[in-house]
């Protein structure tokens, strides 16, 4: 009787989240599998993306610094043929697989990590973002080499593309299958956990906090659901409707969210100018002696990495679908230009978003976790803020949730054989998701989240160790050209 | 005597679909039928390498200009060539991709054109404020004159 009344009381928002709560606690046990070193919990398939990035980093000579002022100077079209033009361009890609990766991550993610590891994991998750830029210069030269030319003129790439084709050009194509099977499955739970629930989610609860937290018009226990459900619509009608328009603008808004957010902190931390020194000696004594935090350094470094990988993507494999779009042929250019995408993600607005957070001191009130913190920090600069970072965070939301819909129904497409069902299944399940995770709570759909997304990972890095060599041709042949100037700037 | 004498002269006419458009094009013809020169009748559609686009446009993005090339070849550039064809005009139709006034310019160079050509839309000021015209950016960047058809 008292357990029925407490459901009563909870409402819907409750009942989602206990269900889901079996689930996601199940799932995490399996992906998270941790040795334990030292008295520390260390999850092995973090160790398996922080040595991808290091392996790629090693191997392609330091290509993520060195590969940085010819990457931009492909994304300005320094190198565009007039034939090319009018086609995708290096930039577009780029802004795509961008609108994609960053959202709440660099928001909340960022917030979630500090809170855990405390000011030391932002040094973890800037250097995790320079090493993660040779994982997806990697993943996305293979996703342009591989891509698949389809009849009707359009072009599909990815990891399911390059597993499956380039291990069948070594001979290898049962493992090609398997492999592109297991990432196309992992993919679309992935898209479903951290590419949308756990995007409404934290939407939901900036918009709740913004209109007056528990009392205000979103404090109600169905709110959760109702807010999913409004954004579900949304999402539906662009992804199942085709109404193009609707991501056109938000596309659009994105980029300039993203700057108008960095400018933002910028003001804080001009706001906070004098806690800056304070800040960053917290930042480095924290990444290499931190005080209380569970797992010391290890524990620090853990988190800083997971929380970057989140956010940037590198070694999952997701921003090698959109990137495959590009209009080149010269596969590696492409992976130049994705080096940009965790530089751009990671390095710079994650870091934004820690350095406000540390110079305000917003973690060390407790209470507040997830994208409230990074509100809370804001709020002691910029009293109006929350309100246009509630807008931003809903827009990040969404244009993430549109990016991950398509990753996800990519997937399902090579799956099921472009079957037309598979894919209306595929959204109208994405859709349950975005309500899903507007109703439950931000442990379990983090959990959720980073155990989906992370298992990408295991088939998509096995294929990038052993495709690697192809990379390195590609690589040399193409730096050979630009020194003896058969690649050469046009109209230079 | 210059290389520019031994090719034949080039005029080059930017149109866009409008009236105005075919108004420039129509005045091109009597200016390049009396000067014995080739007139090359060029549309370009708008596109920006910076404009973002979404995953699906970029996946469909070859098969869209293929389309736009081809709905400007045939809806406007053939039926205008072959029209001044009739009026005795050695005509040619051009179609590219890009910023409209760049790549008439850009064409016209390539050519060796000694002359371009536009219509003018009348478009509001507010517009013209915010966004430009074509013509404006014609007569800032081009090296061989300008002539803007009312």
């Amino acid at each position: 009787m008292a357990a029925g009344l407490a459901v009563e009381s909870g409402g819907v928002d409750q009942v989602i989240n206990e269900a889901f709560t079996q689930v996601s606690t199940a799932v995490q046990r399996v992906i998270f599998f941790a040795v334990e070193v030292a008295g520390v919990d260390i999850p092995l398939v973090v160790v398996w993306l922080a040595f991808a990035a290091v392996f790629c980093t090693v191997y392609f000579r330091g290509i993520n610094l060195r590969g940085f002022r010819h990457a931009i100077g492909l994304v300005k079209g320094d190198y565009t043929r007039p034939d090319e033009v009018g086609e995708v361009s290096h930039f577009q890609a780029l802004a795509t697989a961008v609108s994609g990766t960053v959202g709440l991550g660099n928001i909340a993610g960022v917030a979630v990590a500090i809170t855990i590891g405390g000011p030391g994991a932002t040094f973890w998750m800037i250097i995790a973002g320079l090493l993660g830029m040779a994982t997806k210069f990697t993943e996305c030269t293979l996703g342009v080499k591989y891509r698949r030319e389809n009849a009707d003129g359009t072009v599909s790439g990815g990891p399911m593309f390059y597993l499956s084709r380039g291990l069948a050009a070594q001979g290898k194509a049962g493992l090609g299958k398997v492999l592109a099977a297991a990432f196309a499955v992992f993919c679309i739970f992935g898209s479903l956990g951290g590419g949308n629930a756990f995007q409404s989610n934290q939407a939901f609860a900036q918009m709740r906090d913004v209109t007056g937290g528990d009392d205000g018009l979103l404090g109600g226990s169905a709110a959760g659901v109702m807010f999913g459900i409004v954004l579900a619509c949304f999402v539906g009608v662009v992804i199942i409707g085709g109404i193009k328009r609707i991501a056109r603008v938000t596309d659009k808004l994105v980029p300039f969210m993203a700057v108008f957010y960095v400018v933002a902190c910028l003001i804080v931390l001009l706001g906070n100018a004098g806690a800056i020194p304070e800040a960053m000696r917290l930042i480095f004594t924290g990444a290499f002696s931190p005080e209380g935090i569970t797992g010391g350094v290890i524990g620090v470094l853990i988190t800083g990495i997971q929380r970057a990988a989140f956010s940037n993507e590198a070694g999952l494999g997701s921003a090698a679908i959109a990137h495959s779009a590009v209009q080149t042929n010269r596969p590696v250019t492409e992976g130049y230009v994705a080096l940009l995408e965790p530089f751009i993600d990671t390095v710079v607005i994650c870091t934004m978003t820690a350095l406000t957070i540390v110079v305000t001191g917003a973690y060390t009130s407790g209470g507040t976790e997830g994208v409230q913190l990074t509100s809370d920090a804001f709020e002691t600069v910029l009293p109006w803020f929350p309100n246009v970072l509630a807008v931003a965070v809903v827009l990040f939301a969404f244009s993430t949730q549109l990016a991950w819909s398509y990753y996800g129904a990519k997937a399902t497409a090579y799956l099921t054989n472009e079957s037309r069902v598979a894919d209306v299944v595929y959204k109208s399940v994405f859709l349950a998701f975005v309500v899903i995770g507007a109703a439950s709570s931000l442990d379990v759909i983090i959990g959720f989240s980073d155990a989906m997304i992370f298992a990408m990972s295991i088939p998509n890095l096995i294929g990038v160790y052993l495709l690697i060599g192809v990379v390195k041709r590609e690589l040399t042949e193409y730096e050979a050209d630009l020194r003896s100037g058969v690649v050469s700037k046009v109209n230079a | 005597m210059t290389t520019q004498d031994t090719e034949p002269e080039v005029v080059v006419v930017g149109v866009d679909g409008s009236e105005a458009g075919e108004r420039a094009a129509r005045f091109a013809g009597r200016i390049a039928r009396e000067a014995g020169t080739t007139l090359l009748v060029v549309y370009v559609v708008p596109w920006s390498p910076f404009a973002v686009q979404t995953a699906e446009e970029n996946e469909q993005r070859r098969v869209t200009k293929q389309r736009e090339t081809q709905e400007a070849q045939e809806g406007i550039v053939d039926p205008l060539v072959a029209a001044l064809g009739a009026e005795g005009v050695k005509a040619e139709g051009v179609v590219r991709h890009g910023h409209p006034a760049e790549t008439l310019c850009d064409v016209g160079e390539e050519r060796g054109a000694t002359h371009l050509l536009v219509g003018r839309r009348g478009q509001s000021k507010v517009r013209t404020l915010l966004f430009g015209s074509t013509p404006g950016n014609l007569i800032q960047i081009a090296t061989v004159p300008v002539t803007v058809v009312p």
